[in-house]
């Protein structure tokens, strides 16, 4: 995958198992987003071929969940949260948009599985980030889809929803054998739960277990800069990564690309 | 006051305004329909530019002489097609819109400076007449009420999926760009038909004020558009009957009305949604803060 000039990933071989639950970790503008649109569909591969439960990619795929990357919901929008689970359903069919009874028992099924049911009439800009998160894990669970994309589900929720969101992920996966492509910036909140990880840093990448890639050597190496990866208590710590403000001046050339990345994946 | 309201002969009076009262109908339940994606879309600033053209369009039909209905539409529907192509994004729309309108507006006053007939002609396109609507032009003014409808009727799911949740609709294959280009013809139709009965400066008040009164007392999908139709029709036949007892035009009577209609649903909405809200209050913010995530990473801990 490349914009212009700029490589966001290569070389990448990539065999996602139905059940499986891979993390996507990476600095800002590694082309983390980048990745799950191009599996959805929506951009081409400068090189290389991409299928999808067997199909090339294609948007309106059915077979695949999308959880975009939150943004706050228009509080003047009043769209209420089963309506954007039945948009999830069937928005895109052309016409008025009656549903039968058995769509909406879906509907109600979808929102039941992520204990949203007692806010499905209210106003989705008037609930929490946390609540929003769950109504939008329904909507990309409403068509039984064998994939499930996942862009920063976690981001600005704080430590209670995180686990409710991931725990609702992983029975999702346990139960219907649903394949998850989680990207994240944290990879603590779902260690327990993830089999593979694939970090992505400027053009370079590791995949396998979290064990595996989560070394100082590997890190280091992808970020071509000393790293240090600690086990503190279970939690993966990472020292020295230079995706900080205040980090090295190859970091301003990170941001740049970064930026550019952004926009082309818009 | 005296002067400003007469009743007597009334019945004979409303005799004449038949066609104007049905075109005031279909016009509400246009303006009520395509409004209530105004507000989804946020395309308030899109109706403003659109009047505006379609004022040059109406002035320049005026001007040669030819049907000022179909001037008003041709006006509008390029200006409706302009920003539908160049301005998917919101701040390109605006910025598109923003420089269409001052060259429409221009060229209209342009057109009604060299036009030699009736003066009552010219300020009629601005703000509105209910000189009696002829069967030809309600003729026409139904067929362009039916086009809409009908595609609105077609695009109104996918076109409701895509302004409300555009990601997870292009995803899903809705087709963001060409529903973005339908929806502003549809728009610009509509804005066409409200231009002969408000006039051009006041569109504003059937094509938005009716739905955001609308979306203030409800969330629901079906309620919405309904509400949104009411509000419109009884504005734009309200305004009639009661421009009909006065010598003054027909605008200040339908902005009048909408907007005390708008006033009480959001004096409404205040009591109902507002207990909603105090609950809903967020512990979480809502607002993804890229910056807390990087730090996250280099730290290591959260």
């Amino acid at each position: 995958m490349a914009f212009g000039e700029r490589v966001l990933w290569r070389d990448l071989d990539l065999d996602l198992a139905p059940g499986e639950f891979l993390a996507v970790l990476g600095p800002n503008g590694a082309g983390k987003s980048t990745l799950l649109k191009a599996i959805l569909g929506e951009l081409p591969l400068a090189a290389g071929t991409l299928e999808v439960a067997g199909r090339p990619p294609g948007t309106g795929n059915r077979a695949i969940g999308y959880v975009p990357q939150q943004k706050s919901m228009d509080a003047a929008l009043r769209l209420r949260a089963r309506d954007l689970v039945g948009m999830g359903l069937d928005g895109h069919r052309w016409g008025l948009g009656r549903r039968n009874p058995e769509a909406r028992r879906r509907i109600d099924r979808a929102l039941a599985e992520v204990g949203a049911i007692s806010y499905a009439g209210a106003p989705l800009g008037l609930l929490s980030g946390g609540e929003q998160q769950r109504v939008r894990i329904a909507q990309a669970l409403a068509t039984d889809p064998a994939l499930l994309l996942a862009d920063e589900p976690l981001l600005s929720l704080d430590l209670g929803h995180q686990r409710a969101v991931s725990d609702m992920i992983e029975r999702r996966r346990r139960e219907h054998d649903t394949s998850v492509v989680f990207v994240t910036h944290e990879i603590n909140p779902v260690l327990d739960v993830v089999d593979r990880v694939l970090y992505i840093v400027d053009g370079r990448h590791r995949l396998g277990t979290p064990a595996e890639v989560m070394t100082s050597e590997n890190l280091s190496a992808l970020y071509r800069t000393p790293v240090d990866v600690l086990d503190v208590r279970g939690r993966i710590v990472v020292v020295g990564a230079p995706d900080h403000p205040a980090g090295p001046s190859q970091h301003h050339e990170d941001e740049h690309a970064g930026r550019n990345a952004t926009r082309g994946s818009r | 006051m005296g002067t400003l309201f007469s009743f007597q002969d009334y019945g004979a009076l409303l005799g004449l305004v038949v066609n104007s009262l049905i075109a005031a109908v279909l016009l509400g339940i246009v303006g009520g329909l395509v409004g209530v994606f105004v507000q989804v879309r946020d395309m308030q600033f899109a109706v403003h530019g659109i009047s505006e053209l379609s004022f040059a369009g109406a002035a320049g039909a005026l001007l040669l002489g030819v049907n000022v209905a179909l001037g008003s539409i041709v006006g509008s529907l390029i200006a409706g097609g302009l920003i539908g192509l160049l301005g998917v994004r919101a701040r390109d729309r605006n910025s598109v819109i923003g420089v269409l309108m001052p060259f429409g507006l221009g060229l209209g006053v342009l057109f009604l400076a060299l036009y030699q007939g009736r003066a009552a002609n010219k300020f009629g396109l601005l703000t509105g007449q209910i000189v009696a609507v002829d069967t030809v032009q309600l003729g026409w003014l139904a067929g362009v009420a039916v086009v809409v409808l009908a595609g609105m009727a077609v695009i109104w799911r996918p076109l409701m999926f895509v302004s409300a949740d555009p990601e997870v609709a292009v995803a899903r294959g809705v087709p963001a760009g060409a529903l973005s280009i339908a929806f502003a013809l549809l728009l610009a139709l509509a804005g066409a038909l409200a231009v002969q009965v408000v006039g051009a400066l006041l569109v504003l008040s059937l094509l938005v004020t009716p739905a955001a009164a609308a979306l203030r007392v409800t969330a629901s999908p079906v309620l919405a558009p309904l509400l949104s139709v009411t509000f419109a029709v009884v504005s734009a036949v309200g305004g009639i009957l009661l421009a009909l007892g006065s010598s003054v035009p027909i605008s200040p009577f339908v902005t009048t009305i909408s907007f005390a209609i708008y006033l009480v649903c959001r004096l409404a909405s205040r009591r109902r949604f507002g207990a909603l809200r105090g609950r809903a209050a967020p512990a979480v913010a809502a607002v993804p803060d890229p910056d807390r995530g990087r730090a996250v990473l280099a730290d290591g801990a959260a």
